[in-house]
Formats: structure tokens, C-alpha cells, sequence
């Protein structure tokens, strides 16, 4: 498929008009000024499609299922069909060695310009050994598919934080994509797993304007991850009056009511669930029910259960048995200090005699 | 950082470390104070009816002959509060929710109207005793800057645990990280000030009975 996005979309049937809507509605959830939803359209109808490797590491294909199954066959899918997906092991139909020629061939024709999405966490353990592909480890392929990419995109919580392979005790030493790759800009998009058109939203915006969009200290696109699921929860108005269900089947739970104290994560959890919602603006867990978990932060399985109330301690003993050793050596150790001080002090004390006082 | 947070960086990594620094300064000091020794007294005991360590434990807690006249905010207020702390901390029921949390332990638990009753009579008798320590000249002499830091960190918890039940002054998540955060204070300066008599009180009572008791002299 070559030639502008425009003129493929054209033939797939899809008329300016829905285009327009879609880079406009595109625009409005990125909270970009109106001018810029035609920016993006002119921009993206006239773009070369770029070429993007996906690169799959210890994952379990959740973020490559929501990024297709979920949108398709909406506009949003088909705009994934207009970049250049050159290699994804899941969705391209080589296999082998020709997959992984597609890979190197596309590193070499494109090199300081393609695009690198990974998702999955990197195994440090073993040197890399815990997960390979072709016989290499992830690690290696990483660093090396790094160093000719534009910018990399770490798709889904295990790449961006390290997500479930690194939860404690973290067996394979797995890292997030940002511990590995420090010369090149990164934008990562956690979820577990991460919602669609945040997905398609930063490769629209890395289309239009040919950089990434605005990040947070974590390095999420601010757009979508701005604002907390507590700050936008329709059930924001019961956490106000303090209704709260205490149960799953109480008739607070019957009533919609906060699932504050249920152990929902929302008011520490940045992410566009309580605005884009789920499967096309179906639902989402909330909404479904279920407090939020909190996907989209940095260690959220270790966060000291699902169903524990913010107000509770997480982990409260946790330095307990090691501050205790260091105390009682502590302790000790002034002990015998004094002991010897005391001992030297005795030793050193002379005894009067008559004898001096006549000196 | 928002109110939320800050709620989870107290409830978490800040209490962590605050439990962490109170239980190595507890086992440092408790280690370092009883370690010290003493050389054995070789004389032989004297034994005189009342006068021992477990007498002088009991002893002194009650005022001594014409102290309760002379200095009665410090008897009643200070019996006053210091019961008043210990229901508190061990007898409010999100307290003891805390506590079977953190070691798995439970125990019944107050009628939260009670404590809260309790917490004001609490807070009104550390004020007193504040004012008196003031107001009373010798007091106010002998008074350090520990003795004022000591009292705040005290009462802080105190205060802002009540704000945040009553609901008072700010919002709920903000006031019980507040809270949570005044009670790490403590936590950390507790074994390193005089509010470490919380742990030495009755061994000093004990040590001090002992000896006098050996010379035969109730004290």
C-alpha cells in the first residue's frame, strides 16, 4: 500500500467527512485547541506512512488484543492499517526467519525514523535468557532496534513500568522499556491494558506534528493521563456525601454508591477510563461495578491489595525486622562502647596516697 | 502531589519509615540504657517493709505528701491525659483495625462517641497542663525546648485525629494524612526525646526502688 493516508482511506470507502470527525474528535480528547483537529487532518492525509515496529517482550498480547479487537473495524482501526506495521509477530502473517528479516530489513530502510512500540516487560535475569526471540534475548533486540528509532512508544504497564512480571519478587528481574533505553524519547502508555485510542491517539499526534505529545513526570501522554479516575468518576458525587458501599452486594453497592472504601484505587489513578470508557464507550469497571485497580500507575499489583481501602496501611511492618537488627546492633554496639570507656576510665584512675597529699 | 497522594505516601512509604526508625531507636536506646550496668553493691541489704522496686513502681505514682495541694493541674491534668492517650490509641476501633492490619491482633474496642468524648477531655487537659507550664514561673524556668517540642508532637495527632472524625476544617483525606503524618513524627522523635519514658518509666521506678530498697530506705 503506498501514496497518501487520504487516498487509501478513499478507497476503503471512508468519505473526508467522517475523516474530518474522527481527527477532530481525536483533537478534543487530547484537549488540543479546535484549530488542531484540521492540523491533524491535513497533516495525517498527506503523511507517507511511517514505518512501525512492534517488538513483543513478556507480555500476554492483552495490549495488542485491545489495540485491535476492541476498535476494529472502526476508523481507528483502519488508521493502524495506514502506518507501516512492519513487523508485530502477532497480527503479520511471516513467521520465522522471514518475520525477523522483515524486522532487520525494516530497521535498515528506515533507520532514525521508524517508529518502535513495545510492549511487554525486558527480563534482566539469566542475562536476558527468561524470554527470547529467534534466539535472542529481549534485551539485546531492544537495545539494538533503540538505537535507529525515531522514538519508542512503551505500549501497556509492563512496558512502561514493568507491570506483572516485575511484581514482587519479581523472579526474572524484569525492567520497564526506560530502564534499558535512555538516549531516545519515550512516551509510555500503561494500562492493563491500556485503552485503544490513547493507543492510536499518540501515533495520530506523532503523525500530525511529528513529535510526541506533552508528558507527565512519568511520562504519559498529559492529555489522556491528566487527571485522575476519581476526578472525573460519575460516582464522584457519593464520595462527597460519603456514600459509600461497604460490601459488593449491600444496598450501597444496589445504589451505584463510592467504592472508596471497597478499595478502589481511583483517586491515585491517572487515566481516560472514567471519560473514553471501555469497548466503545460500553462501560467501564466503575461503572461495571468494581472499584478502579489502578492499571495505569507504577507497581500497582504490589499496592497492597485490590480490596483494601486507601485509608489503610499498605505495608506497614515493612522495614520492621531490618530497622529491629540495625537497632539491636545499634544498641550493641553503644553498649560495649560505654563498657570500654568505663573500663578505660578505671584503669586510668590513679589512687591518692597520704604520701601525695603531703607534697 | 494532591490531598490523595499525599494520603497514599503517608499510609505507605512514610509509615513505613516511621515504623522502621521508632522500632530501631526503641531496641537502640532499650539496649543501650540497660546495658550501662551497675557495679553489684556488696554491702549487705537492709530490709525495711515497703521498701523494694516493685514498691517504688506503685509509689510513685501517686503525688507525693502535699504535692497534690501545691500542684494539682499536674496530677489531674496529667493523669488525665495520659489515660486519656492510652484509650485512645488502643480502645478507638479504626486504631485497633490498624493495629490487627499490621500483627494480626484484636481486641474489643470503645463506642466511637465515648472515645471521641475522651479525645476532648484529653485535649482540654494538655492544654491545661500547656498553660500551667506557662503561667507557673519555676515551670516556665525549667523548661527546655524539648519540653514545648515534646508537648506539640503530642498533641498534634491528638488534634488532628479528632478533625478528621469531626469532618472539621479540611477534607477527610486531607486531615487523615494529616493525622497519619503527625503520628509518624511522634513515631520517629519518640525514642530520641524524653517522650522515651514511655519504655523507661517503670524500669527507671523499678532500678531506683532497688537500690534505695537495698539501703533500706522506702523512696
Amino acid at each position: 500500500m503506498q501514496g497518501s493516508l487520504i487516498d487509501t482511506l478513499a478507497r476503503q470507502g471512508v468519505t473526508r467527512r467522517a475523516f474530518l470527525k474522527y481527527c477532530a474528535t481525536l483533537a478534543s480528547m487530547m484537549a488540543l485547541p479546535p484549530a488542531a483537529g484540521r492540523a491533524m487532518a491535513e497533516a495525517m492525509a498527506a503523511a507517507k506512512r511511517p514505518s512501525v515496529i512492534w517488538l513483543p517482550f513478556q507480555e500476554c498480547t492483552g495490549c495488542t488484543e485491545s489495540i485491535t479487537r476492541s476498535h476494529s473495524p472502526t476508523i481507528e482501526g483502519m488508521i493502524f492499517d495506514m502506518i507501516s506495521l512492519d513487523y508485530q509477530e502477532t497480527l503479520m502473517a511471516a513467521a520465522g526467519h522471514q518475520a525477523e528479516a522483515a524486522r532487520l530489513d525494516a530497521m535498515q530502510d528506515n533507520a532514525g525514523k521508524y517508529l518502535l512500540i513495545v510492549d511487554g516487560s525486558v527480563p534482566l535475569g539469566l542475562d536476558g535468557a527468561y524470554s527470547c526471540i529467534g534466539g535472542r534475548s529481549n534485551v539485546e533486540m531492544l537495545k539494538e532496534a533503540a538505537q535507529g528509532a525515531a522514538a519508542i512508544v512503551a505500549v501497556g504497564t509492563c512496558a512502561a513500568f514493568g507491570g506483572i512480571p516485575k511484581a514482587n519478587p519479581n523472579p526474572t528481574g524484569a525492567v520497564p522499556v526506560s530502564d534499558i533505553v535512555k538516549d531516545r524519547p519515550i512516551v509510555n502508555i500503561p494500562g492493563c491494558p491500556p485503552i485503544p485510542v490513547v493507543m492510536t491517539g499518540v501515533l495520530a499526534h506523532y503523525l500530525t506534528f511529528g513529535s510526541l505529545p506533552e508528558l507527565d513526570d512519568k511520562k504519559r501522554p498529559k492529555s489522556f493521563f491528566g487527571e485522575t479516575i476519581h476526578d472525573r468518576c460519575y460516582r464522584r458525587p457519593f464520595y462527597d456525601q460519603g456514600k459509600f458501599a461497604r460490601t459488593f452486594d449491600d444496598e450501597g453497592a444496589r445504589q451505584g454508591w463510592c467504592l472508596f472504601e471497597l478499595g478502589c484505587k481511583g483517586p491515585v489513578t491517572h487515566n481516560a477510563c472514567a471519560t473514553v470508557k471501555w469497548n466503545g464507550g460500553t462501560s467501564w469497571p466503575v461503572e461495571s461495578g468494581h472499584g478502579c485497580l489502578g492499571c495505569s500507575e507504577p507497581d500497582f499489583w504490589d499496592g497492597g491489595g485490590f480490596y483494601k481501602a486507601l485509608s489503610v496501611p499498605a505495608d506497614p511492618l515493612k522495614f520492621v525486622a531490618a530497622s529491629s537488627v540495625v537497632g539491636a546492633g545499634v544498641g550493641a554496639a553503644v553498649g560495649f562502647a560505654n563498657r570500654a570507656s568505663k573500663n578505660a576510665a578505671r584503669s586510668a584512675h590513679e589512687t591518692t596516697t597520704l604520701a601525695d597529699l603531703e607534697k | 502531589m494532591n490531598a490523595l497522594q499525599f494520603l497514599t505516601w503517608v499510609r505507605g512509604p512514610g509509615l513505613n519509615i516511621a515504623i522502621g526508625i521508632f522500632m530501631l531507636g526503641v531496641l537502640w536506646r532499650l539496649l543501650e540504657i540497660y546495658s550501662l550496668g551497675r557495679r553489684k553493691d556488696l554491702s549487705a541489704p537492709r530490709r525495711t517493709a515497703g521498701a523494694s522496686g516493685l514498691h517504688t513502681v506503685f509509689r510513685r505514682s501517686l503525688p507525693a505528701p502535699g504535692m497534690l495541694k501545691y500542684s494539682p493541674v499536674s496530677y489531674t491534668a496529667g493523669y488525665l491525659f495520659h489515660i486519656g492517650l492510652v484509650l485512645i490509641v488502643f480502645l478507638f476501633a479504626p486504631h485497633i483495625l490498624l493495629i490487627q492490619n499490621a500483627i494480626g491482633l484484636s481486641w474489643p474496642g470503645l463506642p466511637s462517641r465515648f472515645v471521641d468524648m475522651i479525645t476532648v477531655v484529653t485535649m482540654a487537659a494538655m492544654v491545661a497542663v500547656l498553660v500551667d507550664r506557662i503561667n507557673k514561673a519555676p515551670k516556665r524556668f525549667l523548661s527546655t525546648f524539648e519540653d514545648w517540642f515534646a508537648w506539640t508532637v503530642t498533641f498534634l495527632p491528638v488534634l488532628t485525629g479528632w478533625l478528621a472524625v469531626q469532618h472539621l476544617l479540611l477534607p477527610y483525606p486531607t486531615m487523615l494524612a494529616l493525622h497519619i503524618l503527625s503520628v509518624e513524627i511522634l513515631l520517629i522523635v519518640l525514642p530520641f526525646t524524653k517522650l522515651f519514658h514511655a519504655f523507661t518509666l517503670f524500669g527507671s521506678r523499678w532500678y531506683n526502688g532497688q537500690v534505695n530498697g537495698h539501703k533500706g530506705v522506702p523512696v
